[in-house]
């Protein structure tokens, strides 16, 4: 059997969950096994929206409605132990980052995180996963009959081509959680940055918090999340939740707009998978260049807010 | 109160990474080791914890000889004693059961981890220590508050934060925010001169199995030639973008 944590935000999935059951689904035909998604939470809905994605069933667990690691963790250790299940996939996310190492213990099975392949080979279960903080690709096999795989979001795409109509299943499971949520909260735009497909993020370049309204401009109009240099985080002119890099959130969306960032190697280590990168700078020596698609050497208080403008004109 | 830093020793942020010729492991050639960044933020939170309730700041890492400078720049830091087991780290798995084992004979009330180390950038340690102790977990830990036997914490989530509650002892994976960057502390003299005769006690492992095995190792692929646009032409940008990334 192969499970997926069906992770959901607000009662909706997370876009990084259509990956994941698209790659729990692929992966169970390829092993001639089911792929099962569980689905946590009151409200969720639409459940069977999952069958695009060739899930094959659902298993809802209403009862537990927030995330708290070890209730999250237990409930799927216990459904997993259950259904004699061999894998078990979950989104690179800040949630699915939490659950890895508890389930890890909890089933005893080989734990591989950073997942950017589909596998190469079931038996031993091999996939390639990003290591050194994006510098290196290690390739990785389980030694285990039960392995976790966690994928970095934006790495494997979703696949849907399927309409599995699947069976929804209602299961009751009682499991305590060792902390109480007092409360969350969001620091930073509408699009969460691990799972944003654009990105357009800023450095000291722009000289003051107060410059960034030509930043979220941007974002707006290419519908991206925004981000940060590790300086900008550090003086407090965006909050650390931003900061994107190699001690802060590593990212691969399709597109990464650098402005005002000269391309440190620690700020590479973290964007460096992006499929596409665009860097404007106003030094044409910035590092960044090098590791860029596009290039514009020019003013970002220039360049920024015309490019803006010509997006929203080819957009029309 | 009594708290344990786990530090990984790992290749400087700025380290060119690359891999002997068999790809079997990193070509550790020219490569300067330090203190894992999210365990430096760890370390130095473990030292405001002992100054605020009093106790002692121990740290441990699993590694073969060649990590005890590590160990002693946490010494130099302001740990109080240092402990390695003696091996070579092999999985999360392994790694966690290992760690756990010295727990269980040397009890901590607060055990920090970092999120990740910047080498394997595995993630999975601190979780599956917290599982095999049966102790509150909070990863991505970007604040810590204890007064008594009641904690308070707050998690990164994406794109924002949470705060929860819970009670000693706890296992937290933490990160920049633990502390700020400018609390972070830097061996003096005085240090480094009291670190050689600060403990370092060396254990023999349980031999707990790993379950997870690293095949070989590559590079990413070259990125290709950029190309530069001129600032006065920005429609050649977007057209770029369409056509041949195809990204917008």
């Amino acid at each position: 059997m192969v499970i997926i944590y069906a992770e959901t935000w607000e009662n909706e999935f997370k876009k990084t969950t259509f990956e994941a059951i698209s790659y729990g689904s692929k992966c169970a035909q390829e092993m001639g096994v089911e792929s099962i998604a569980v689905v946590f939470g009151d409200s969720v809905n639409p459940i069977e929206e999952l069958g695009k994605y060739g899930i094959d069933k659902v298993i809802h667990v209403q009862e537990i409605d927030e995330f708290e690691p070890y209730s999250i963790a237990l409930a799927l250790s216990s459904l997993f132990k259950e259904l004699n299940g061999k894998l078990l996939v979950l989104n690179g996310t800040a949630n699915g980052k939490s659950l890895i190492g508890i389930l890890s213990s909890l089933i005893n099975a080989a734990a591989i995180s950073n997942v950017t392949s589909f596998p190469t080979n079931h038996n031993p279960l091999t996939v390639l996963r990003s290591a050194f903080s994006s510098k290196g690709i290690e390739q990785v096999s389980s030694n285990s009959d039960c392995t976790i795989l966690s994928l970095v979001p934006n790495a494997l795409g979703i696949i849907s081509n399927g309409d599995s109509n699947p069976s929804v299943e209602l299961k009751k499971i009682d499991s305590n959680g060792k902390t109480s949520i007092l409360q969350s909260e969001k620091e930073s735009g509408e699009i969460p940055l691990p799972e944003a497909e654009r990105v357009v993020s800023a450095g000291r370049g722009l000289k003051g918090p107060e410059n960034w309204n030509i930043i979220t401009d941007l974002a707006k109009v290419l519908n991206a999340g925004t981000a940060c240099s590790k300086p900008v985080s550090d003086i407090g002119w965006r909050p650390h939740s931003e900061h994107v890099g190699q001690t802060g959130i590593q990212i691969n969306p399709e597109l990464y707009i650098a402005i005002g960032i000269s391309g440190a190697i620690q700020h590479l280590a973290g964007v460096s998978r992006s499929k596409t990168i665009v860097v404007i700078n106003n030094d044409p020596e910035a590092p960044f260049f090098k590791a860029a698609d596009y290039g514009i050497v020019g003013d970002a208080f220039d360049v920024v807010p015309r490019l803006t403008e010509t997006l929203k004109s080819f957009k029309k | 109160m009594k708290i344990l830093v786990c530090i990984s020793h790992v290749p400087d942020t700025t380290s060119k990474i690359s891999f002997v010729s068999d790809g079997s492991s990193l070509d550790k050639n020219g490569v300067q080791f330090v203190i894992n960044p999210y365990d430096e933020f760890g370390l130095t939170k473990g030292l405001h914890l002992r100054e605020k309730h009093g106790g002692t700041v121990s740290v441990l890492t699993l590694g073969d000889e060649s990590v005890e400078p590590t160990l002693r720049k946490a010494l130099a830091i302001g740990a109080d004693e240092a402990h390695r087991l003696n091996g070579v780290p092999r999985d999360g798995a392994q790694t966690s059961e290992e760690i756990a084992a010295f727990i269980r004979k040397n009890e901590f009330d607060v055990i920090i981890c970092g999120q990740e180390s910047i080498d394997y950038n595995g993630g999975v340690v601190p979780g599956a220590l917290a599982a095999k102790l049966n102790l509150p977990f909070v990863n991505a830990c970007i604040s810590l508050d204890i007064d008594g036997n009641n904690v308070k914490t707050i998690r990164e989530i994406d794109g924002g934060k949470e705060t929860a509650k819970t009670n000693l002892p706890i296992v937290i994976a933490g990160k920049k925010g633990l502390v700020e960057e400018h609390d972070l502390r830097i061996p003096n003299m005085r240090g480094i001169m009291t670190a050689r005769s600060k403990p370092l006690s060396v254990h023999e492992l349980i031999e707990s199995k790993s379950l997870a095995q690293s095949v070989s190792f590559s590079k990413p692929p070259e990125k290709k030639e950029v190309k530069m646009i001129s600032p006065d032409n920005l429609g050649e940008l977007v057209r770029l973008l369409n056509e041949e990334s195809k990204v917008i």
